[in-house]
């Protein structure tokens, strides 16, 4: 055999997974994992942005994140820069050092999606609160349908925004018991905010400091039992003399 | 004149470009193989070849698909990626098998005793041989991927396949 027919035989067919790596490095598809999450299994699908989803893995996921995002989904490790932020991420509700991929959102969905992730483990926010610190007050509802599309719960705390009224309302992941019990997960009593939205408390204020906060704050729910006042209003606080907390923010 | 591929690509980038991939990339794969001598580093060049050249076709117009040629373009991408050895993988996902850990290392016989020769030749050489036989691009091509005169690349593919002759001689 000639030297040119060997070296002709030195070509064989594509390696494993190089058709794979290009399609993920070009975004033509994402990559996915399967994760435990307080609610269950979960798919974390990545590409080099960031976290792109997050999803119940219950049948069909592969097609939903097909459908939502336009891309397909491989089987894949998380680059090693930071793929090991994201079962911690997981469990704590928040992205912390993991990047999230928000190309797919408007520039106010992601600015909103990011003052949700904001909000402390343990505590929550109306509708209203995270318009406020977007500086879009009248965009309430804006943040409803935000928080419904959020694609990537559990990391972006959507779980942690409720109804404007204190109510705890719908949860995109499974419907609102899987709310409920994240919720209770990071140490919230849903039953007790729910209570509270009955009797249409807004705000709570400590009668020491004249600090009124959200019922949730971490400071109001530290004073001491005795010294919390209920006000149906942010108004109603202040016309008592109180001032709005510096940390949650409840505005008035 | 654009051949179907190109054609396609110019219509519809996302959905031509695993063609491109299933095409181009054993070529590339095992001409890479042969230069550098290292499976991992193969695959790394090569996916970051197909990553830029994606990149790079999302800014082209018609005119500019129209006067492309794939092959020798390809390898302009991949020959300068070779030289920098610019590096990125911990920033991308790394695609696995399912249920299987750890790289495939695919063979051809000799290998090794392969890799051995090639390190022989001058680099020049070795590109243009092979390009030419490994790969089985033409000389205008190789020229073009090369940046070099097609009187040079003609001699240089002469001249290492003279030097492969007496290495292996030597080794029997």
């Amino acid at each position: 055999m000639s030297i040119e027919q060997q070296l002709a035989g030195l070509a064989g067919g594509l390696p494993d997974g190089i058709s794979e790596g290009v399609a993920l490095g070009t975004r033509l598809a994402d990559g996915f994992d399967l994760y435990p999450s307080p609610v269950g299994e979960v798919v974390v699908t990545f590409n080099v942005e960031g976290v792109s989803s997050v999803d119940l893995a219950t049948e069909g996921y592969a097609n939903r994140f097909s459908e939502r995002h336009g891309r397909r989904l491989l089987r894949a490790e998380p680059p090693s820069a930071w793929g090991r932020h994201i079962p911690i991420a997981l469990e704590a509700g928040t992205p912390g050092k993991l990047p999230v991929d928000l190309s797919s959102r408007t520039p106010f969905q992601a600015q909103i999606l990011k003052i949700a992730a904001s909000i402390p483990r343990g505590e929550v926010r109306p509708y209203g609160w995270l318009a406020k610190e977007a500086n879009r007050p009248e965009a309430a509802r804006a943040v409803g349908s935000t928080m419904a599309r959020n694609p990537i719960p559990l990391i972006i705390p959507c779980h942690r925004v409720v109804r404007s009224d204190g109510h705890i309302g719908e949860y995109s992941l499974g419907g609102p018991g899987n709310k409920w019990e994240l919720l209770t997960h990071e140490g919230v009593d849903p039953a007790h905010l729910v209570e509270l939205a009955e009797h249409h408390v807004r705000v709570q204020g400590n009668t020491s400091t004249h600090v009124y906060c959200h019922p949730s704050c971490h400071r109001i729910r530290r004073s001491k039992p005795g010294n919390v006042v209920d006000f149906t209003s942010t108004h109603a606080a202040r016309s008592s003399g109180f001032r709005p907390c510096q940390v949650c923010r409840p505005g008035g | 004149m654009m051949d179907d591929l190109t054609a396609s690509l110019a219509a519809d980038l996302d959905r031509a470009f695993p063609a491109l991939v299933e095409q181009a990339g054993p070529g590339l794969y095992w001409g890479l193989r042969r230069l550098c001598g290292d499976h991992q580093e193969a695959e790394d060049l090569t996916q970051e070849t197909f990553i830029r050249a994606y990149r790079a076709m999302g800014g082209f117009d018609g005119e500019r698909f129209a006067e492309l040629r794939l092959s020798p373009w390809l390898w302009t991408i991949a020959l300068n990626l070779g030289r920098n050895h610019l590096r990125s993988r911990s920033r991308r996902p790394t695609f696995v098998e399912v249920g299987e850990h750890g790289v495939t290392d695919p063979e051809v016989p000799d290998s090794a005793a392969w890799d051995r020769r090639m390190a022989g030749l001058t680099k020049p050489q070795r590109t243009a041989v092979v390009l030419r036989h490994v790969v089985g691009m033409g000389v205008a091509e190789i020229a073009e991927a090369t940046g070099r005169p097609q009187g040079t690349v003609k001699a240089d593919i002469h001249r290492g396949l003279a030097r492969l002759k007496q290495l292996m001689e030597q080794e029997s």
